[in-house]
């Protein structure tokens, strides 16, 4: 009789005595050692500081004080906070705002530069510039040009009868004007649309066509489809990226170091609280469970997205 | 007959829908766009040169040139400081990164070995991992060394290899035909040799996209300065800029020139790297599709 327990004792047992055998090989011992900086990387700077902040988050802990378990204390105090309620309404105000906005605006400037036949790459270099400049300076520029009163924005605005916004210190405006801000570094994302566009075979265009169908169809039908993995990733990366947004916000809306408050509740951006608690305040036990909710509201955030990719994105054989 | 498939295909394109006047709509179209991306350039480096005054009166040429806003701006703040220790910090950035992830996607390119799969699965897994999550975690392991207020942290997690850039360049040698390195191995040669004298010289374009990426992201990173540096002596330029501002900025003595100045500092030297590697940026943006 064949008991599966035992089975599987030897199923494992003769595993265990390859793993034990491939040690011995030549291959795998330099396999180690080339990798080796990575294990030592992700045991000390990932994997173990992911197990502290676990347990942090149950803790008191802020670097000077006794450290004792409080629980689910500072979970509790997540729903309990308005400020986590507010920066977290923020980000995600923020993040749904900006990434359609850019993906669009970014595709739209991809379909034209890939028509255009000389000069495409002053174009490119023109419109990957804003990336290269540093979020610190882009802050500076958001306070600079979209200030309500003399900033060149509401001057133009004005110019053609409108009366500007206080975009810098009105509630209701300030995220319009972070969201307007960061849409002027969307370069990359019109390098990976046009490397994308490049790509479609120029038969479905030809076909489409044939089938009678106009522009708009032929978009709908052809390049979307045919686009929608570039669609897909960067739709998760600037998702990503946004709900991490830290920089702008932080360098135009923190004090000084006289006063170390922060200026706008409508640009309380997540991680800025964050940032707040935990070094500003040395709260680390509660940016512990901060960072967790974060976390959790990512990972919920990119599963959807990629669920839903599924339905949408189109790939062709195995070739992708 | 040099063109590949899609450029023939995009000039095909282009002929086949281009009227003269959608041709020029098009042009239009893309000019307006590069005034509104070069746009806020000129009005920095023309604000940084104007007098405290006349900063917000929407001329792109300064009436009076005030280069002495320069040197103030390096009298005030130790700005060459600041500016060394971003090119230090990044350079020790930059380099670490590279070799440490050309090693660890060398070993996951070209051995296999027990655990491989689960390993670069963790590796994958890292890279999906929010920076935020580590941040409070990871200023606890260097405040426990004791090196919580150094520019070490700023670089030496780089000496660990980076999980995109080992991603990158693992595709990279998997390109490489294996035949080079069985013929290598027959004539006597070591893993090293492999990796050094075949790995890395066939796949330098990727190594310089790393090397070139890692550039800007170490020199542009504010958060990090923030949470390490209280020193001013030891401030990136970033981290300085943010202080400038705090400075001379909105709440301070509302020098707008001045922190016009500091940006222009800042902002340069990426513009500068840009122009030169170009190429690297866009290929490796389009091929692996980072920064959105």
């Amino acid at each position: 009789m064949s008991d599966p327990a035992t089975l599987a004792g030897t199923g494992r047992r003769a595993r265990t005595r390859r793993w034990m055998a491939s040690w011995r090989n030549r291959d795998t011992r330099a396999a180690y050692l080339f990798i080796l900086p990575w294990l030592v990387g992700f045991a000390l700077l990932t994997a173990g500081p992911m197990i502290a902040s676990f347990v942090l988050s149950f803790t008191n802990y802020d670097g000077i004080g006794p450290t004792k378990n409080v629980g689910f204390d500072n979970y509790r105090q997540l729903f309990d906070d308005p400020s986590v309620a507010t920066s977290m309404m923020n980000t995600l105000v923020f993040t749904a705002l900006r990434v359609p906005l850019s993906m669009a605006l970014a595709l739209a400037l991809a379909m034209l530069l890939l028509r255009v036949t000389r000069g495409s790459g002053f174009f490119r270099t023109v419109f990957y510039l804003p990336v290269m400049t540093p979020s610190v300076a882009v802050g500076i520029l958001f306070l600079l040009l979209f200030n309500g009163n003399v900033g060149v924005i509401n001057r133009a605005l004005e110019f053609v009868g409108i009366t500007g916004p206080s975009w810098t210190t009105d509630g209701s405006w300030v995220k319009p004007g972070l969201v307007l801000t960061t849409l002027w570094a969307l370069g990359g994302t019109v390098v990976i649309y046009l490397a994308a566009l490049k790509n479609v075979p120029q038969e479905l265009y030809e076909a489409s066509e044939l089938d009678g169908a106009g522009r708009w169809t032929s978009f709908v039908n052809v390049t979307l489809p045919q686009i929608s993995g570039a669609l897909f990733f960067t739709l998760i990366v600037n998702t990503i990226a946004s709900l991490q947004t830290f920089t702008e916000a932080y360098t135009a809306f923190y004090g000084t170091a006289n006063t170390q408050t922060y200026s706008s509740d409508a640009a309380l951006f997540y991680v800025v609280y964050l940032f707040q608690q935990a070094f500003q305040f040395m709260h680390m036990g509660y940016a512990s469970a901060l960072s967790w909710l974060l976390f959790l509201v990512i990972l919920v955030i990119t599963l959807v997205q990629a669920r839903l990719s599924k339905r949408f994105v189109y790939y062709e054989g195995e070739a992708r | 007959m040099s063109r590949t498939v899609a450029e023939r295909d995009t000039v095909a394109a282009s002929r086949r829908t281009s009227g003269p006047i959608a041709r020029t709509l098009r042009l239009l179209a893309l000019l307006g766009a590069t005034v509104i991306f070069v746009y806020p350039f000129f009005w920095l480096i023309s604000a940084s040169l104007k007098p405290s005054e006349s900063v917000f009166d929407n001329s792109l040429l300064p009436s009076d040139w005030q280069f002495e806003n320069y040197r103030e701006i390096w009298t005030a703040v130790p700005l060459g400081t600041w500016v060394l220790n971003s090119v230090t910090v990044t350079l020790a950035a930059a380099v670490a990164v590279t070799i440490s992830s050309a090693l660890v996607a060398f070993g996951f390119a070209y051995f296999r070995f027990p655990g491989r799969n689960l390993l670069f699965g963790l590796v994958i897994a890292t890279m999906m991992l929010p920076a935020v999550v580590l941040m409070v975690p990871q200023y606890l392991v260097w405040n426990s060394l004791h090196l919580a207020s150094s520019q070490v942290p700023l670089w030496a997690p780089n000496l660990f290899g980076s999980a995109f850039y080992i991603f990158l360049l693992r595709q990279f040698f998997l390109g490489l035909p294996r035949e080079l390195f069985d013929a290598a191995r027959i004539d006597g040669a070591n893993y090293w040799t492999m990796f050094y004298r075949i790995a890395v010289p066939l796949c330098r374009p990727a190594l310089v996209v790393t090397f070139v990426f890692e550039v800007q992201a170490a020199w542009t990173d504010l958060i990090r300065p923030l949470i390490y540096l209280r020193d001013p002596d030891l401030f990136t330029v970033p981290r300085g800029l943010k202080a400038v501002l705090d400075q001379f900025g909105e709440g301070g003595e509302l020098r707008w020139e001045i922190v016009c100045a500091a940006s222009v500092v800042v902002t340069v030297p990426m513009i500068v790297v840009f122009l030169i590697c170009q190429r690297q940026f866009t290929s490796g943006i389009a091929t692996t599709g980072r920064k959105g």
